[in-house]
């Protein structure tokens, strides 16, 4: 079992296995194998479609997750350019969790604010798997406050399974710092977007994800506890996070049928880990799109949509 | 317990042994703090504050706000009609609406949160409390929707807001909804920011997550009352994070002061006179008069002699 993969991807992975290993034989000999090399990738293909039509919400959750999904550095580096990072939330510390700082989107300046994984143990570590610190949120408030005053629109990317549970962070007021970036950001007197790239974990995504727009990645997910913490809190049992996935509906599809997601960006085949530059080019194309329409909007009538669209109440009676 | 105890009243002391903080339908409570036991009248008198410990048990929404309100003036409820709807279907062990139906039986609200217009010491004020019995005081859309409408009021008539919280946080069983509450009042507070009208946030036994993390922190004055359990993420959650043992007094109010992030610790007792108090100084009114109504109707004296163990 190849630990790079998901348990439903293996069938995948050995036939790619299989291509690789064809390819390495072609190289060393003389006979042609680019037939049957062709006719394996193709299958792959449509194992990989078949597979892919078929997904759990739990499946997407863990693909929201997969350990070589992109992080926001990779779409930092491959969406924008000239990207300065900033650091530091100018009164206790900078938390490499939240990663920050003003680069340019097809020319245009723009602010981006995104939560950070790591991809290697020391890496994982040093971001803490992506659980910000009050500080992290301060940071980005600094941002966004830095933002308007330059009349920069604020790009986030969302990717965290949570708010950092631990003492620090408690006696340093995570609740506030949480809070404060929600009352912030829904004044804020710039367009902000924000597009869920993995997973969207509950108020530590909300956090940098009060916006006029929401895009989901296809295999993003978005709610209000992880799928395990709701297993063990409802069914007393994490083994139950399968069911408590489906039952909240944590998938972009299904948050948009809600009206939660404005929209949903579709996924390479197999999932954005499997060709990270061509999910870039399909972001950068949305955010581009998306951030042109709101800038059309004039700043007063934007700052009455945002309100009304996130105080609105459609209960169905 | 004492022979004496297991005769006059067996069923209900062993039972409450195990609930430790609920004696069903007794004529006495058990103190959660000091395992007093105390004459439900005399308690509810003392505002539910054990009158041997100072302990500040938790207390139902509609009477918080009815010993918070002026009694003299008619007060108006907000919203009331503002019922639940699982538009999820939601079911996990459990379906969502019989948790509802259940939750509304046992309390006698439509949800978890009450809002009213009134006046406190003759100021002016639209106060809402959150009814914890209500599955433990969780944050759904009817709350999201009463707190923003109690909001609305304000803005219409300048009228400042209190807000007394006891929430374990978002609705599970809402899913994405419930987290959107938290941004949709924290957007309903900003524009209270901006109009210049105050909101004071009485952060009661106990408020968590989601709660906790929007309206919760959102006060121009947090106010906690003694000794009452407030944070984002719960002990239990933190202790398997880190591993390791949480510190004596951790994430209760008087650690909030210590670190800074709430204003002053309140008895229940004094919680009138103080934000009444508080709110003209902050809307330059003149100072308000001595409190002659405390809306809490008198109890006769007559306390049997207590239980001994």
């Amino acid at each position: 079992m190849n630990p790079q993969y998901l348990d439903f991807e293996q069938p995948i992975a050995e036939l790619e296995d299989k291509i690789e290993e064809l390819r390495q034989v072609g190289n060393d000999t003389d006979i042609n194998i680019t037939e049957e090399i062709n006719k394996l990738r193709n299958k792959s293909t449509s194992l990989t479609e078949n597979i892919f039509a078929n997904l759990q919400a739990w499946d997407i959750s863990r693909l929201a997750r997969h350990p070589q999904r992109p992080y926001t550095l990779d779409y930092v580096r491959e969406v924008f350019t000239d990207f300065d990072e900033l650091h530091g939330d100018r009164t206790y510390a900078d938390d490499p969790a939240i990663v920050s700082g003003i680069a340019r989107l097809n020319g245009q300046s723009v602010m981006i604010i995104g939560h950070q994984k790591g991809r290697e143990i020391r890496d994982k570590v040093h971001r803490n798997f992506g659980m910000p610190r009050p500080e992290g949120y301060r940071k980005a408030a600094r941002m966004m406050r830095m933002a308007e005053r330059f009349q920069i629109p604020v790009i986030t990317l969302i990717d965290t399974p949570g708010a950092y549970p631990g003492i620090g962070a408690e006696e340093r007021g995570q609740s506030e710092a949480i809070a404060n970036n929600l009352a912030l950001m829904s004044r804020l007197k710039t367009p902000i977007i924000s597009t869920v790239i993995g997973e969207g974990g509950s108020g530590g995504a909300l956090a940098i994800g009060v916006c006029d727009r929401l895009c989901m990645l296809q295999y993003s997910t978005y709610a209000v506890i992880s799928p395990e913490g709701c297993a063990s809190i409802l069914w007393k049992n994490s083994e139950y996070a399968a069911e408590a996935a489906a039952a909240m509906g944590v998938t972009a599809e299904r948050l948009k049928s809600l009206g939660v997601a404005d929209r949903v960006i579709p996924e390479p085949l197999g999932g954005a880990h499997r060709d990270q530059e061509t999910m870039a080019v399909s972001l950068q194309d949305v955010l581009a799109e998306e951030l042109a329409a709101l800038q059309e909007i004039p700043l007063e009538d934007l700052l009455q949509q945002r309100y009304e669209r996130l105080t609105r109440y459609d209960a169905s009676k | 317990m004492s022979s004496w105890l297991d005769r006059i009243m067996p069923g209900m002391i062993r039972s409450d042994a195990q609930q430790r903080s609920t004696v069903p339908e007794g004529l006495w409570k058990k103190c959660p703090k000091c395992s007093g036991f105390l004459y439900r009248p005399e308690l509810d008198r003392n505002l539910n504050v054990c009158p041997k410990c100072d302990h500040h048990i938790r207390i139902a929404a509609r009477r918080r706000l009815e010993i918070f309100l002026d009694k003299d003036e008619d007060s108006r409820e907000i919203a009331a009609e503002l019922e639940p709807v699982d538009r999820l279907k939601f079911k996990d062990t459990r379906r969502y609406k019989e948790r509802l139906s259940q939750a509304q039986k046992s309390t006698g609200e439509k949800d978890a949160l009450v809002a009213m217009a009134g006046s406190v010491q003759g100021v002016p004020v639209v106060a809402v409390a959150f009814e914890f019995k209500f599955l433990g005081g969780s944050m759904g859309a009817v709350v999201g929707e009463k707190f923003v409408r109690a909001v609305n009021l304000c803005l219409e008539q300048g009228v400042p807001l209190v807000c007394f919280s006891a929430s374990g946080g978002a609705r599970m069983q809402e899913a994405i909804v419930s987290l959107m509450q938290m941004a949709k009042t924290s957007a309903a507070l900003q524009r209270m920011r901006e109009n210049g009208i105050p909101f004071i946030s009485v952060l009661t036994d106990p408020v968590f997550g989601g709660v906790s993390a929007s309206l919760g922190m959102l006060g121009d004055l947090n106010i906690a009352e003694p000794y009452a359990l407030v944070g984002f993420a719960g002990p239990r959650v933190i202790e398997q994070t880190v591993r390791e043992k949480l510190p004596e007094g951790f994430q209760r109010s008087e650690f909030l002061l210590e670190h800074g992030a709430i204003d002053m610790i309140v008895d229940r007792h004094d919680m009138r006179e103080r934000i009444a108090h508080i709110l003209a100084k902050l809307q330059h009114r003149a100072e308000p008069a001595l409190d002659e109504d405390s809306g809490i109707e008198d109890v006769p004296d007559d306390v049997p002699e207590e239980p001994t163990a």
